[in-house]
């Protein structure tokens, strides 16, 4: 009795690990299934052309610009952001401070909250500050979503950072500030795994920008002027009762799905390679 | 293994503007003199430790120690495991305030100066004194820029310049043949004995008084710990050298002046041939004679 | 530079850059005040108009004579919410189970990265996957056997596209939990005679209950704040739904849906930033909740 009770459970767990695994297995195969066929050269080299929302000419550059664009600059505004955040609870502050630890804590729950509140809240700082729709806006409310990311990710490495090579450095007569290059340098990997992490988030986020970037049909040539973005090309041309339209959402969700695939198989090789080190 | 060594100026003046090997060689014949204290007080020491207590998040770790050590001679703190030899030393330099919930009272004297006093920077403290850890400890980079780190935090930009500390340093420390060709190589692609040479010549590097080894040579294998051993008893003859040791037979070998601590006291200390030869506490004697460890 | 001068210096770049970087944590700390004072100045109006109770309760939603009643969009909120976990839970528990305690290590080293790749998956995405099979799959096969008619996008697509998106998120937290619990305890269960599976059931799935309750507070307000991807599948009819194919509206993608013509009505962007202010104090207080308890847990495996 006590076999066939373990029996049984165990081959829930098998099944239950295989629908999770069939479930990625769906999606992968029903985003390449539909995206392969509608997939061109057109649709990475070319912007919508007149007639593109009802089927004819053009392509995603727009969006893939767009995108590329608002992850750009809200990766490089969120470390500038959290790597003196992790510095400084790590370096600065000692081990059990209170002050870090709230910190790690507070990034933890800003992780949580929804990227639709983030826009939002993006949304009415724009109102605030009289900025419309833009790729600024969209930068704005993406590093929003992605700092707590950066954070936490470097933190994690961060807090592993050996004291010996802290005193080592320190104990050369260097000021803390000093040492921060040495601890950036022994972090890198942790950096680069953050960075991959908070850029595979970032570009596959639509509810962030959907207030904050607006939609355009051309390549923003500055700050102030909208910006398509990848998930959101997907979500209107969906909606789209044309076939060739819709079609088009499903080349640019393999776009981002190749994309965020790489992203995390690149991140997780990075991470392993560093945890590797560590041992 | 050759040890050519070219023993550091001793000279308070940083930077050192007007370092060229020939100059430090005729430093070295002027200085090259030997001072063993013989009896157990000890005149001009370098350090000098005055009822100093150590309390980590509230345990009390080191009790009313008072302690003088040497100037250019080894001192061994020897004594059971957890007894507070390392936060001994890492008061010294004052590493240990990095830790949390941390108080310490008293003072501790180098060079005259209360380490512990407000005004005094903390860089110039470590300056001092040159660590080297328990496990070698390389910097993320390239050899030559782990020796030139400390020059360049203080001051030294010019390129010739720290091409000489850098080739200086590492003979010093015995390793500038081993290295010499591959000075821009990682350092971790050392050997762990030789990792443990270049951070002594990190040490040195920054010019200090006082050399601080904790278990300096635990991690390494015997060879390499039997050089780091006649680096040392080199090194003293310009270094006030402080070494917790965790072998007995390494105190016996090299060290001039022995401090005993049991739980967080030192139960005794005087030159190491007083200490091992007649101990004056009980203590001592039992714990000398293997009686526990 | 005299030698004195430099150290001056140098120690002046040491308090200026601590400064700086504490001004910035201090910032990151107030973030969560900032957001939450923003969306409410932003949702006041409405809230001097409306008692917020009698906009929770109500179930007229209409903009454009001023009438904002949420109790549709709480309710799809909940339904897809709890759908979704009803489902996860089970799938996550087994076969977190399975891969922290069964599974050989080559088939953890199999597994893990594909975890890893679903957590990546972007929200869109998986409103596609859930537009092209969950939606027809539940139209044309489940639902005919139960209710006359169900186009597909209702609020078990939404439960069944969001229980897959919080799986990764679960089944991390579990294996980290499962992996505190200590091996003496385990060694314990074992050496008393009892099988693998008697110490999973008695002693590992009870030490892990407070890091499982965490996981599912977790799970529940990250399925609480999902937009595109419920928003794609779930119908969007302003409706309290009554069983699980009827179609539902969350409240993300109420938001979602019409920041479009928010600006053209008087307080329906007050309206909106509301609905964006109550999800954020419920999942701020959620959030913060199951992650005082993981590090309670982490602090408890770190002695």
């Amino acid at each position: 009795m006590r076999r066939f009770e373990e029996l049984f459970f165990k081959t829930l767990m098998i099944l239950a690990t295989f629908i999770i695994l069939g479930s990625l297995m769906m999606i992968l195969f029903a985003v390449l299934k539909r995206g392969l066929p509608a997939m061109n050269l057109d649709m990475i080299t070319k912007i919508p052309s007149g007639g593109f929302y009802i089927g004819k000419e053009g392509g995603l550059l727009n969006a893939i610009a767009g995108s590329l664009f608002i992850v750009i600059g809200a990766t490089v505004l969120g470390l500038l952001i959290s790597i003196p955040i992790v510095i400084y609870i790590n370096i600065y502050l000692p081990p059990k401070s209170f002050l870090a630890n709230i910190t790690r804590l507070s990034s933890d729950v800003l992780f949580g909250i929804p990227s639709i509140v983030y826009g939002a809240f993006g949304f009415t700082l724009m109102v605030y500050l009289g900025i419309r729709a833009s790729l600024f806006g969209g930068i704005l409310a993406v590093t929003l979503l992605i700092t707590p990311i950066l954070i936490r990710s470097m933190d994690e490495v961060a807090k592993l950072i050996p004291k010996d090579l802290k005193d080592a450095a320190l104990s050369l007569g260097a000021t803390r500030y000093e040492i921060i290059k040495v601890i950036l340098k022994q972090i890198s990997p942790g950096i680069t795994t953050a960075i991959l992490l908070s850029v595979g988030r970032a570009i596959g986020d639509a509810a962030s920008v959907l207030f904050t970037a607006g939609y355009t049909d051309s390549i923003p040539t500055s700050l102030s002027q909208p910006a398509a973005t990848l998930p959101l090309a997907i979500f209107f041309q969906l909606s789209s009762p044309i076939p060739e339209v819709q079609d088009r959402a499903y080349a640019a969700a393999l776009i981002l799905t190749v994309i965020v695939l790489v992203l995390s198989l690149t991140a997780r090789y990075y991470s392993r390679k560093f945890s590797k080190n560590k041992i | 293994m050759s040890l050519s060594l070219v023993i550091p100026e001793k000279n308070m003046r940083y930077p050192s503007e007007d370092i060229n090997e020939s100059t430090i060689l005729t430093i070295v014949n002027n200085e090259r003199k030997k001072v063993v204290p013989s009896s157990s007080t000890i005149l001009n020491p370098l350090i000098s430790v005055r009822n100093l207590n150590v309390f980590i998040q509230k345990n009390h770790i080191l009790k009313n120690v008072n302690l003088d050590l040497p100037n250019k001679a080894i001192t061994c703190i020897i004594g059971p495991s957890g007894c507070g030899k390392t936060t001994l030393l890492k008061t010294f330099n004052r590493l240990l305030e990095n830790s949390s919930e941390i108080k310490i009272t008293g003072e501790v004297l180098v060079d005259g100066e209360n380490i512990h006093d407000r005004n005094i920077d903390v860089t110039h403290i470590r300056k001092k004194m040159g660590l080297l850890s328990q496990r070698p400890c390389p910097l993320p980079m390239s050899i030559y820029d782990n020796i030139a780190y400390g020059p360049k935090i203080h001051g030294i930009r010019n390129k010739r310049k720290l091409d000489v500390i850098v080739k200086k340093y590492l003979s010093a420390a015995g390793l500038w043949e081993e290295v010499k060709d591959r000075l821009n190589a990682p350092a971790n692609r050392l050997s762990i004995g030789q990792q443990q040479r270049l951070c002594l010549a990190r040490g040195l590097a920054v010019e200090p008084q006082v050399i601080l080894g904790d278990e300096a040579t635990s991690s390494l294998d015997p060879i390499s710990s039997k050089t780091i051993e006649e680096l040392f008893v080199h090194l003293k003859e310009d270094y006030s050298i402080a070494l917790v040791t965790h072998t007995l037979r390494q105190a016996q070998r090299i060290a001039d002046h022995i401090v005993f601590m049991y739980l967080g006291e030192v139960v005794e200390s005087g030159p190491a041939a007083e200490v091992f030869n007649n101990p004056k506490e009980k203590l001592t004697r039992e714990y000398l004679s293997g009686y526990f460890s | 530079m005299s030698l004195a001068d430099h150290t001056r210096y140098r120690i002046f770049k040491d308090i200026l850059a601590r400064n700086i970087m504490f001004g910035l944590t201090v910032f990151s700390l107030l973030l969560a005040v900032i957001i939450g004072l923003g969306l409410y100045f932003k949702s006041a109006p409405i809230l001097n108009e409306h008692s917020l109770w009698s906009m929770l309760s109500s179930s007229s939603w209409r903009p454009f004579k001023g009438e904002f009643g949420f109790y549709p969009f709480i309710m799809g909120t909940l339904w897809v919410t709890i759908i979704a976990i009803v489902i996860a839970l089970p799938l996550c528990l087994l076969s977190g189970i399975y891969l922290s305690e069964y599974a050989h290590p080559f088939i953890k080293r199999l597994v893990d990265p594909m975890i890893d790749i679903l957590a990546g998956i972007p929200p869109v995405v998986y409103g596609v996957w859930g537009v092209l099979v969950v939606v027809p799959f539940i139209g044309d096969k489940i639902a005919p056997h139960f209710v006359e008619y169900s186009a597909g996008y209702s609020v078990l697509a939404g439960g069944i596209v969001l229980a897959i998106m919080i799986v990764p998120l679960i089944i991390s937290i579990l294996t980290e939990i499962f992996a505190s619990v200590p091996k003496e305890l385990r060694d314990a269960s074992l050496s008393v005679g009892a099988t693998k599976w008697q110490t999973i059931k008695f002693v590992i799935l009870r030490k892990s209950t407070p890091g499982i309750f965490a996981a599912v507070v977790l799970a529940i307000s990250r399925a609480f704040g999902e937009t595109i991807a419920v928003l794609m599948v779930c119908g969007n009819i302003s409706q309290v739904p009554h069983s699980v194919f009827d179609s539902g509206y969350p409240l993300p993608a109420l938001i979602a849906n019409n920041y479009g013509e928010m600006m053209s009505l008087p307080l329906y962007d007050s309206a909106l930033m509301l609905a964006a202010l109550i999800l954020f104090v419920i999942i701020l207080i959620f959030n913060a909740v199951s992650r005082i308890i993981l590090v309670r847990i982490e602090r408890r495996f770190a002695l």
